[in-house]
């Protein structure tokens, strides 16, 4: 610990970038996207195993009905987003690059898309392995983006606890203001969820960590948690990568998680605000994760908003209905412009994980790569304390072994350090390959 | 549908570029080099100009088959270079011998390196270093300031290897009084400038400014500068105390090159260790060598070794100054 952390600990981590925010969606509300014709539902948008078809094309499906089944443990379950009839088994285009399986549901025009509440919903009575089940059967994967299967974080190993349930609600990710209304305008459903999370895993003190560019949502989560002195509401320095898990837990807790080590090891369990909101939806109305709220921003985008979309909606029909593109559009990211992935093409579906659609008319910088100076900027930005100047000679190297002895799997490919390079370096681009050669030099042994 | 553009995350930048950074620290040197120009005349113009063009043309000779389709000049790193041994030169320095500085200094002390980036030794210091050894006298002759916007001394137009009429007017530097004369310059003088020695060191105010304009815009990192003038401040209170010879921190910071070594060549990013705790060692290695120069060494000045000898271990320092990844070693509990 350095001697200014023992001087001052201000409620943040160590290292890490302050990009321009642009939060300008922050003051609009969540509206609801309305339905359009088809949609479209890769059968593998969360971590782990693909889902398993349990239709057939042409039959008919009920809003909320589950249409494929989780493919074994790190898996989960899928649902049709609307009543209609199952258009299509087939390889559809994806946001990852490769067209997957997808399951196509057309929509009814005469159904009343009225979500029926289900009976079967969990309650007070629910007991925790019952709840893990249930959570699967509901689909609920992580919001913040990685749409790891919620389940897992549900269940405390054998041999573990979990004292301390963290609701990250940074959104550290310039642009992005959908987590923001979330807690603005459904705190009661966070606080649910935190203390649906918190019984579950018998945790003691339940903690939201929210950056102080957002100070109401902050206010009303503390007003929603005002009975029972549980749950905290703690306010973050602004500063990115806030919301990486690793660097939450240290912000909150002043406790770093062991290299290779889960959350669970501090006896902490972490998921993002919306994940306690659709579990909280589950626990009041049986709702399974068929919808999110995402944010459409950018230059490009003629109406920005913060949109409540059925999953399966393509990004070309969001933007559509947000005024559509500028004729100048040049790229399009689905993400945060720090981790998401620009996308080649527009046909392609809102996953469960993707938390905002941004578009720029701005080319993308074509600025060609310098040297390296080791002016040591990406070791002052990295939060995890790598040196990513020398990872990356390492990593067009491909020297495996090396790289796995410089800590290279520690990296969270937060892209800190490509973003104060000087040399336009594509360290985090560098650091990914570095990574996957380790995987390989691992597997292949 | 437009056509969209693919590249890897991140899509925004600090916009901070190695471009910029060097043009940032090119402005910085218009005041030192307006100083020197005060002080020292045209001699000082020439000089500089001529150790630029040096440098620049040498680039431009070296990397203009490169085959990256342009040369490297774009990068002000060359400019840079030559300026920086331009302000290290003695004002009566031969322009045949600036020239040859500058040629070198780009040929030894970058591109058999590899070029931007890869080289060890600072290359204005190699050029510095090379015409110290190869001209000792003409590289340790000192000329009075002031004499005059177009007063040249004779040696600066001396034609190649001949030896130049001698020089009347010449005196010695107050880091040379207060070694081999035992008399110290005041430091008010030190401070505003008007003192014999190279161009770029005159004046401490200048420097001490454009130093704080380049670390308050973090063109440069802190540590370095800050650990180079600690350091040495402190060694020579700690002489000063124990023996009445040494001339104090004042005089230390204000007098000879250590102001422009730790404005401009310690901050080199370049030549100097990337991690944090290896920029405290590397500056208080300077520091202290300048000290120790200084001090007990056969040279008046010290600067220029000491950042030599610094940059040769700055891989060394790298390697043992690793960080600590985060949820290893201490941190871990």
């Amino acid at each position: 610990m350095g001697l200014r952390d023992m001087l001052w600990r201000a409620q943040t981590f160590r290292h890490g970038i302050h990009p321009a925010e642009h939060k300008d969606t922050a003051t609009l509300p969540i509206e609801r996207m309305p339905f359009v014709d088809e949609y479209v539902l890769p059968l593998s948008q969360h971590t782990g195993a693909p889902s398993r078809p349990l239709v057939v094309v042409g039959q008919k499906v009920r809003r909320g009905e589950m249409i494929a089944a989780p493919d074994g443990y790190i898996s989960t379950a899928l649902h049709a987003p609307v009543t209609g009839t199952v258009a299509a088994i087939e390889v559809r285009p994806h946001s990852r690059g490769v067209p997957s399986p997808a399951i196509v549901v057309r929509i009814d025009p005469f159904a009343s898309q009225r979500l029926e509440i289900d009976a079967d919903r969990p309650t007070a009575a629910t007991t925790p392995k019952e709840l893990i089940e249930r959570v699967q059967r509901a689909g609920l994967v992580g919001m913040g983006g990685a749409a790891f299967p919620s389940h897992v974080k549900l269940e405390v190993p054998e041999g573990k606890k979990a004292r301390f349930v963290i609701l990250n609600g940074c959104e550290c990710e310039p642009y992005l203001t959908c987590d923001h209304r979330l807690m603005l305008e459904r705190a009661d459903a966070v606080i649910t969820g935190l203390r649906i999370l918190m019984r579950q895993v018998g945790a003691e003190r339940g903690y939201i960590g929210v950056e102080r560019n957002k100070e109401d949502a902050a206010a009303a989560l503390t007003a929603a948690a005002v009975d029972g002195g549980d749950i905290d509401v703690i306010r973050l320095e602004v500063k990115y990568p806030q919301g990486a898990e690793k660097m939450l837990i240290d912000a909150i807790l002043h406790r770093e998680v062991p290299s290779g080590k889960l959350p669970i090891d501090l006896e902490v369990v972490v998921n993002n605000v919306g994940t306690a909101a659709a579990l909280a939806d589950l626990a009041a109305t049986g709702k399974p994760m068929i919808e999110r709220v995402l944010t459409v921003a950018g230059n490009a985008v003629r109406r920005p908003a913060n949109l409540l979309v059925p999953v399966g909606t393509l990004v070309q029909q969001v933007l559509d209905h947000c005024g559509g593109l500028r004729p100048e559009t040049r790229q399009v990211i689905l993400g945060g412009p720090m981790m998401g992935a620009a996308q080649k093409a527009l046909d392609v579906p809102v996953l469960k994980g993707i938390s905002g659609i941004l578009a720029f008319t701005d080319p993308v910088a074509q600025i060609a790569e310098e040297p390296c100076i080791r002016c040591g900027r990406c070791l002052a930005a990295c939060p995890v304390f790598l040196n990513p100047s020398r990872l990356a000679l390492l990593a067009r190297a491909q020297a495996a072994d090396v790289l796995a002895a410089h800590h290279m799997m520690d990296c969270m490919e937060c892209a800190s350090c490509s973003y104060v390079c000087p040399s336009n370096i594509p360290l985090v681009h560098l650091m990914r390959l570095g990574k996957a050669a380790v995987r390989s030099r691992k597997a292949s042994r | 549908m437009p056509y969209l553009e693919i590249a890897p995350a991140p899509r925004v930048s600090s916009g901070l570029g190695t471009r910029r950074l060097m043009w940032e620290v090119l402005v910085t040197l218009i005041p030192v080099v307006a100083t020197a120009a005060y002080y020292f005349g045209a001699a000082a113009l020439l000089l500089i100009v001529a150790t630029t063009t040096a440098t620049m043309g040498t680039e431009w000779l070296l990397t203009r088959r490169s085959g990256k389709g342009s040369t490297r000049l774009g990068d002000g790193s060359a400019a840079l270079s030559g300026i920086l041994l331009g302000l290290c030169l003695p004002p009566s320095t031969p322009l045949w011998m600036a020239l040859l500085g500058g040629a070198v200094a780009i040929i030894l002390g970058k591109a058999v390196w590899g070029g931007l980036g890869f080289n060890l030794f600072n290359p204005a210091l190699v050029g510095r270093a090379f015409l110290q050894a190869a001209f000792p006298l003409a590289l340790t002759t000192w000329t009075a300031p002031q004499q005059g916007f177009w007063t040249l001394a004779p040696s600066v137009l001396a034609p190649p290897f001949m030896r130049a009429a001698t020089d009347a007017t010449t005196t010695a530097t107050p880091l040379g009084l207060a070694k081999f004369a035992g008399t110290f310059v005041p430091p008010e003088t030190l401070i505003l400038g008007g003192i014999a020695g190279s161009l770029g060191e005159t004046s401490a105010l200048v420097l001490v400014l454009c130093g704080l304009w380049l670390g308050l815009r973090r063109v440069f990192d802190w540590r370095l500068p800050v650990a180079t003038l600690l350091t040495a401040a402190l060694f020579s209170g700690v002489l000063q105390l124990w023996g009445d010879v040494a001339p104090g921190p004042l005089f230390t910071l204000t007098s000879g090159g250590l102001l422009l070594g730790a404005v401009y060549m310690v901050t080199d990013p370049v030549t100097t260790p990337l991690t944090p705790r290896g920029m405290w060692i590397f500056g208080a290695g300077v520091g202290f060598l300048v000290v120790l120069i200084r001090t007990w060494g056969g040279l008046a000045e010290g600067v220029m070794y000491a950042i030599l000898l610094m940059n040769a271990v700055t891989p060394l320092i790298n390697r043992l100054t690793q960080p600590r990844t985060f949820g290893t070693g201490m941190g871990a509990k």
